[in-house]
Parts: C-alpha cells; structure tokens; sequence
C-alpha cells in the first residue's frame, strides 16, 4: 500500500515536472506509455529486452558460480589468498568502460566478449564477498561435522552452505545491480541489440519519450525480478533465524 | 575395540609470543564397555586432550591409538546443533543410517518427540543439550565422548539426564569418556576416575570403581564419594606440606 503511494507520488512528480519543462525535455507519463505500446505492439521492445535479459542472466550466473568458487577458496586456503589478491585489488578498481572496451577490440564485437566483459565487472565483487562469508564460518560446526564423519559433501551442503547464503543473496543482490548498469554500456558500445543499443539510438536522435520507454520498461523488470526471485531466495536463506521484534 | 592415548606433551604458542605447556604427559586406556571419567579444575586441558583424542587438533607429542573404523559420537560443551535445521534432521545428518523405530525410541528416551521439526534456535538449552545427546546416541558410536554435558542445567533436569545417559550407555558395548566437574556425576557414571591436576593437565590419581554401574545404590555412591573425597583432602595436605 505504502509501497503503491509511494508510486504514485513519483508518477505526480514527474507529471508536473514534464508541464513546466516542455515535452521535449521531458514528456509526460502518457507520452511515454504510448511510446511502449507501439515498441511493444511492433515486438521490438521484447525482442530488445529479451536480448538484455539473456545477456544479463548469462553474465549474472558466470560471475556468482566463478567468483563465489574463487571467494570461497581464497577464504579456506591461505595460499589462494595471497595469490589472489593482488588481482582481486586491480579488478575492484579497473573501470567498467575499460575492461569493456578492451574486450571488444581483443574478442572482436562479439556476444561472448560482451557477456566477458560484464561478467568481469561483476566478478571481484562476488570474490570479496564469499570470502568474507567463508572467513566467517563456525569453526565449531566444522569440528562437528568431522567428528561425526560426515561425507564431505554433506557437510558443504548442510553445515557450509547454509552459512554461505547470506552472503550469497547479498553478493547476488548487489551483484545484480551492478550488471544491469553494466550491461547497457556493453550493449550500446558494440551490440546491435538490446535496451542499451536503443538508448543509445534514442539519443542520438534526442528521442526522449523513447529513451525513457526504454529505460522505464527496463527498471520495471528489474523491479519485478528483485522481488520475485532475490527477495523470495533471501528470505528463505534466512528462515530459520528468529525473526527480530 | 580399545582406546589409548599416550600423549607425552603439548604445548601453544601464544599471540604475544610465549610458548605454554597445556599437557603434561597423559596417558590412559579404555575398553569397550568402560566409562572413563576425566576430572579437574577449568581450564587444566580436558578440552585439549578430547581434541586430540578425536583428532581435530594433530599438533601434539605422543600418540593416540583409536580403532580407525570406530564410529564417534560426541556432546559438545555448547550443544553445536546446525540452527538452520531442525531437530530431527540435526540427528539424522550426523546418523544417516539411523532407523525410525530407533529415532523415535531416542526421542521417548529423551522427551524430544514434541520437537522434532523445531529449529534449535527456539529451543531452551536443556533441550539443545538433549538433542546433542540424541544425535550422539543416533550414530550408535563405539567411542562416545561426553564434555561437560550436563554444565548449567538445574539439578533436577541434570539427574534425569544423567540417568538416561547410564540407560544408553548400558544398551550397547560401547567406550564411554566423559568429562565433567562433579564428582556424584563421575562416581554415578563412571567405571574408572582419572584425576587431572591443574594445568598442565596430568593424571593425579585413577581410580577405578568396582562395583558395577546398575548396581550401585544411594548408600555405596555416598561411600565411594566419601573415600574420594578423603582422598582429595589427604593429597591437598600431602601437596600443602611438601
């Protein structure tokens, strides 16, 4: 309900702003829903965001199952830590746009190149994150699990992982936004598809009313895939904590 | 199956840099069957010594013999459960084979049948401690290790665990270490005493009780605690003069 007014305010917002500013700047809230009834009648506006999504699922999975298996070594072995971590500091640090930039003129402009790219970006992060969960695991737990000979993959997945989730969910939450950004950089810099190739379009001709269609229809699946898939994970990651007063 | 532990010596080194000696040479064996019972002050290396008898902790001097297929089942001094699973399945991770007429028969024994499917975070520790003890009676050990697993329970819920614990024990040939502070738990339960000193941890004295477990009754555990407790008294003053 709250969450409902709260939309509605935004959508008041907007409206007024697009009255004083003028319809070019800035169209108003139908302008722009027109805009995304024609993109959606015409199937581009599907086809567009089809090809981010797929893009965005492929990036999303390579860098948490990769970077959560490398947090998680580095977290139990010393060794890989200190190997790793110098690596881990230059790609917290290395700019998106370069690490895309470079892949393109070294893979060429491919899908695997860009998924590369975006997936990179996303990598360290995940690193870091596992490795913070993986430092913080009971030690006691283990000690029981060995006592009593659990096999070793039972004891990952019973006595390991359900530690790990937390900071899996967190690592994917925040690992999630940061490919959405991403990956519309890597699409308007060297794909002929997907919602970063129509904003950048938009832009170039100053369409507005169809850069915010874009952008807009885009937010809305971010928003409906956060609370129907990490929001659900998350919550049940954590079921079995009391729940706070 | 027999266990024995000769350790000659362990010792740490401190994060200031110091090295400490928290065992003296200890060495004792147990049989199938026998409840050894390790008595001492806090902090004299019972832990440490349960460690290196379980083999979490390899760093030591000496030698631990235990049958390399014995199965162990231990009770932690904090009851260690997996608080993202519930009760039943906390016994049924560490004791896959364990049957259901046998689980539910642990759960009678130890009044847990109305928790099965809570978490152990909704559970007082009394019953924490008894889910431990079910999950350590579920994997039919031939070497249970019991530290300190009736510590901060009221003395009404300790005896009646601690007749439970007799009842499982008795049921199977099993070797039995138990780790406590009280002296009626240890003459209640124990075949034979081991007296450590303060730390460095060595045996002071052993002693072992030869009238059989189920037949002891009030008036010979008053006795045996009596004599020990002479004893206790007799070496404190042989300490104090020398």
């Amino acid at each position: 309900m709250l969450r409902l007014l709260s939309f509605a305010l935004f959508l008041a917002i907007w409206w007024t702003a697009a009255l004083f500013v003028g319809g070019a700047k800035l169209p108003s809230p139908p302008a722009v829903l027109n805009v995304i009834i024609a993109e959606a009648a015409s199937g581009a506006l599907f086809l567009h965001l089809g090809a981010t999504l797929a893009r965005v699922a492929l990036a999303f999975v390579l860098a948490m199952s990769l970077g959560s298996a490398i947090g998680y070594l580095m977290g139990r072995v010393k060794l890989a830590d200190r190997l790793g971590d110098p690596w881990l500091i230059l790609l917290l640090n290395l700019p998106a746009l370069v690490v895309i930039v470079l892949a393109y003129i070294w893979a060429g402009l491919t899908e695997a190149a860009a998924i590369a790219a975006i997936a990179i970006n996303k990598l360290p992060t995940a690193v870091v994150t596992l490795r913070e969960g993986t430092r913080a695991l009971d030690r006691s737990l283990d000690e029981m699990a060995s006592v009593f000979a659990m096999p070793r993959w039972r004891a990952f997945r019973h006595v390991v992982l359900p530690q790990l989730a937390p900071y899996i969910a967190a690592s994917a939450r925040s690992g999630l936004s940061l490919v959405w950004k991403i990956v519309l950089v890597a699409e308007l810099l060297g794909r002929p598809n997907g919602v970063g190739f129509e904003i950048g379009v938009a832009f170039q001709l100053f369409d507005t009313p169809r850069l915010l269609a874009y952008s807009l229809t885009f937010a809305a699946v971010v928003l409906v895939i956060e609370t129907a898939l990490v929001q659900p994970f998350e919550a049940r990651a954590t079921r079995w904590r009391p729940r706070a007063a | 199956m027999r266990l024995e532990v000769d350790i000659t010596g362990k010792t740490y080194s401190s994060a200031a840099g110091g090295t400490h000696e928290v065992l003296a040479p200890v060495s004792f064996a147990l049989q199938s069957g026998e409840v050894g019972v390790l008595i001492g002050p806090s902090g004299c290396g019972k832990s440490t010594m349960l460690r290196i008898i379980l083999g979490l902790d390899r760093d030591f001097d000496g030698h631990v013999a235990r049958p390399p297929q014995a199965r162990i089942g231990m009770v932690f001094q904090e009851p260690r459960l997996l608080p993202w699973r519930s009760v039943e399945q906390n016994v049924r991770l560490a004791a896959p084979d364990v049957t259901d007429a046998k689980l539910s028969e642990l759960f009678k024994i130890l009044e847990l049948e109305a928790h099965r499917s809570h978490f152990p975070g909704e559970l007082s520790l009394g019953l924490a401690r008894r889910v431990a003890l079910a999950r350590a009676f579920a994997v039919e050990p031939d070497l249970l290790v019991l530290d300190e697993p009736l510590a901060s329970l009221d003395d009404a819920l300790a005896g009646r665990l601690r007749d439970e614990i007799a009842t499982l024990v008795a049921s199977r040939p099993v070797m039995t270490l138990l780790v406590t502070h009280s002296l009626d738990d240890a003459v209640r339960l124990g075949d034979r005493l081991f007296f450590l000193s303060p730390r460095p941890a060595r045996i002071v004295a052993e002693v072992p009780i030869d009238i059989p477990r189920d037949t002891r009754g009030e008036a010979e555990i008053a006795a045996i605690k009596a004599s020990l407790a002479q004893r206790i008294q007799d070496g404190r003053a042989e300490r104090d003069i020398s």
